[in-house]
């Protein structure tokens, strides 16, 4: 057979079973969008290249498969560092293809050229520069078996021009990539992490990212149900645990409950599975958990011993890890120590201003929640709206939860969530964001509406960058500056200019009632709801400090 | 002064792959004192050896660098490497 390099590249992404390609052509990759021309593959067309690497984003967390994308060179591909940087952080599987000026050219300053390969080395899991149109046979499922392996990430893909319309003759399609092993586990390690556990009298789970990616939230169930452990979430790890399931501790860290951060002081054994003791989640992380010990289960063995040294590291696959603790730990009842989270709880209950208002910024996710129902996919972009999400949100399952975590990138909800809606086209997606980070990648609100996705976009208007005047207020002597915005947007008027449906919550007789004829009316829609810039998310635990030294969020305030 | 020590890699030979390595240490203000590189097996693969002050991030940067796709072994010399003290002639 004998085919060009981009018609290669698209038959690999075929034999992958990628069904759905975001992205933007250019001068540097239009061989491939030639090729995508002739292939089932489904081309969305976005309006900026970070929405195409967030629409990939939203399809890999959903399906926990790697995702795809394209941009040009140059430009193109500045625009896409930012989505790639995300995924990183977030281990999330993405693989970007650039196009990229012809390799003579390299090094030229050509028109459209940039040092794609140089930019994306800190950000990616892995990348090239295709020098050869035989390199493709290779390349192309090894970055498919990388973003997928181990902890998966990002792979960037840059193939020069020529590369792209040289012509290649060869005998057999190689196999497609796909994902490898975990490390091997160790058992005596393993067998010391049990006995460990056995002999702790205030265990508590630490459940992470690394849940959701590897599949073993029910093995971290059934680990918590045997020995009688309280579970806490990372940001990344909701939905690791139902909110509802009695052992469950909710979200800790700096928007954490006080009544989870007030039992990590507590444990005496602290067992990290798929987290990387973030900062946001730790606080000072001298006075993290200060009494535990620690077993830290994790596939990637750079996360061990990074922040915080473990008496038992245990590097492997959650799967092979949880399930081998499983079957060593003894069933305990622990009474005493589930008598005093419980305690906690009563003493410190999670405050809900306005949750029976769903015209106020608590009120309308809890609310959208309800009649949105079990089966919806949840995705913010990053603010205030993003931590009382996740602060209040009924998750029940993973991969219900998009958020960026690690990276903390706003501008990535609502592309996220087009891409989440096109992965599962039969799930509602609520999309809650801000007038800040809407406005970072408010251009697809085009894409939305063209591919009439079922997205509802629930934006929480302050007017302002919320999180930031929240910081000014508790810890810069209200000094608010740069963070009010002088002129107010007409969000009505940008959704119907961009061709979606609009409703204001603010000025409805019956908001609760309109939120629920937006939300049952299939394709995108934008509920907006103006709030306040005045209220802070607590509790909070200030930048720096113990996680004990939480502000706000208590009854008596 | 900090105790050196010495990490012998071996790597896919192509050009993107010292650029991977060193990224790693000059993200982390890592400083690397000394490089050696030369290719083996005909050219296919490259043996590197960097010549690093031995402090406490020392078992996270070779976990980082173990992490690289192209880097194939590492090994760690805590006695030093004679690449190094023979490198050494020539800035005497």
């Amino acid at each position: 057979m004998k085919f060009s390099g981009a018609e290669i590249i698209i038959k690999l992404l075929e034999r992958q079973d990628i069904e759905i390609i975001a992205g933007i052509p250019g001068g540097a990759n239009l061989p491939m969008y030639d090729a995508l021309s002739a292939s089932p593959i489904r081309h969305i067309l976005t309006r900026h290249e970070q929405g195409a690497g967030f629409i990939a984003q939203g399809m890999a967390r959903v399906t926990g498969r790697p995702a795809v994308f394209f941009a040009t060179s140059g430009p193109g591909a500045t625009n896409t560092l930012t989505a790639i940087a995300d995924a990183k952080l977030d281990s999330i599987p993405i693989i970007c293809i650039t196009g990229q000026v012809p390799l003579a050219m390299i090094g030229t300053d050509a028109f459209q050229e940039v040092d794609t390969y140089g930019l994306s080395v800190p950000i990616t899991k892995h990348n090239y520069l295709v020098r050869s149109v035989d390199e493709l046979l290779c390349v192309i499922p090894d970055a498919f078996r990388i973003a997928s392996s181990g902890r998966p990430g990002p792979v960037v893909i840059d193939v020069p021009k020529d590369v792209q319309t040289a012509m290649l003759e060869f005998d057999a399609w190689p196999e497609p990539g796909g994902c490898g092993f975990g490390p091997e586990l160790m058992a005596p390690e393993l067998a010391h992490a049990a006995r460990i556990i056995d002999e702790a009298q205030r265990p508590i789970l630490y459940l992470g990212g690394g849940v959701v990616q590897s599949g073993s939230s029910a093995l971290a169930r059934a680990m918590a149900e045997k020995a009688s452990i309280p579970a806490a979430l990372s940001l990344m790890g909701l939905g690791a645990l139902p909110v509802d399931h009695p052992l469950c501790l909710g979200m800790l860290g700096m928007h954490g409950a006080r009544h989870t951060n007030l039992a990590m002081e507590r444990c005496d054994l602290l067992i990290a599975a798929g987290v990387r003791f973030d900062d946001r989640a730790t606080g000072k992380v001298a006075e993290f958990c200060p009494d535990a010990k620690i077993i830290h289960l994790d596939i990637d063995a750079s996360e061990l011993d990074k922040i915080k040294s473990a008496h038992v590291p245990v590097a492997g696959d959650l799967v092979d890890s949880l399930a081998a603790l499983l079957e060593l730990v003894r069933p305990a009842d622990r009474s005493p120590w589930l008598g005093e989270v419980a305690g906690l709880r009563c003493e410190h209950p999670v405050i809900i201003p306005g949750a029976d208002d769903p015209c106020s910024s608590y009120g309308v996710i809890l609310k959208a929640a309800e009649l949105a129902g079990e089966e919806a996919i949840v995705c913010t972009d990053v603010g205030q709206h993003q931590m009382r999400t996740a602060q209040v949100y009924p998750f029940l399952r993973p991969r219900q939860w998009l958020t960026s975590g690690g990276l903390g990138t706003m501008g990535f909800g609502m592309p996220a969530a087009i891409g989440a809606a096109l992965a599962a086209p039969e799930r509602t997606v609520l999309c809650f964001s801000g007038d800040g980070s809407i406005m970072m990648n408010i251009q697809d609100l085009a894409t939305a509406a063209e591919h009439h996705v079922n997205v509802k976009i629930i934006l929480l208007n302050n007017n302002a960058l919320g999180l930031v005047r929240q910081q000014q207020d508790l810890f810069y002597g209200k000094r608010y500056f740069a963070s009010d915005y002088a002129r107010r947007v007409d969000f009505l008027k940008i959704a119907e200019g961009f061709g979606l449906p609009a409703i204001d919550l603010g000025c409805s007789a019956d908001p609760g009632a309109a939120l629920a004829e937006a939300l049952a009316q299939s394709g995108p829609c934008l509920i907006h709801v103006p709030v306040s810039a005045d209220d802070p998310v607590y509790p909070m635990v200030p930048p720096g400090a113990a996680n004990s030294q939480m502000i706000g969020g208590k009854v008596h305030v | 002064m900090c105790k050196q020590t010495v990490i012998e890699l071996t790597v896919n030979n192509h050009p993107g792959v010292m650029s991977h390595i060193c990224g790693l240490f000059a993200r982390r203000a890592y400083n690397v004192e000394g490089i050696a590189c030369m290719p083996v097996n005909g050219g296919s693969t490259s043996r590197i050896w960097l010549l690093v002050d031995a402090d406490e991030r020392l078992n996270q940067m070779i976990k980082q660098v173990d992490k690289l796709e192209d880097v194939l072994m590492v090994e760690r010399h805590d006695g030093g490497h004679a690449v190094f003290t023979r490198m050494a002639e020539f800035v005497a």
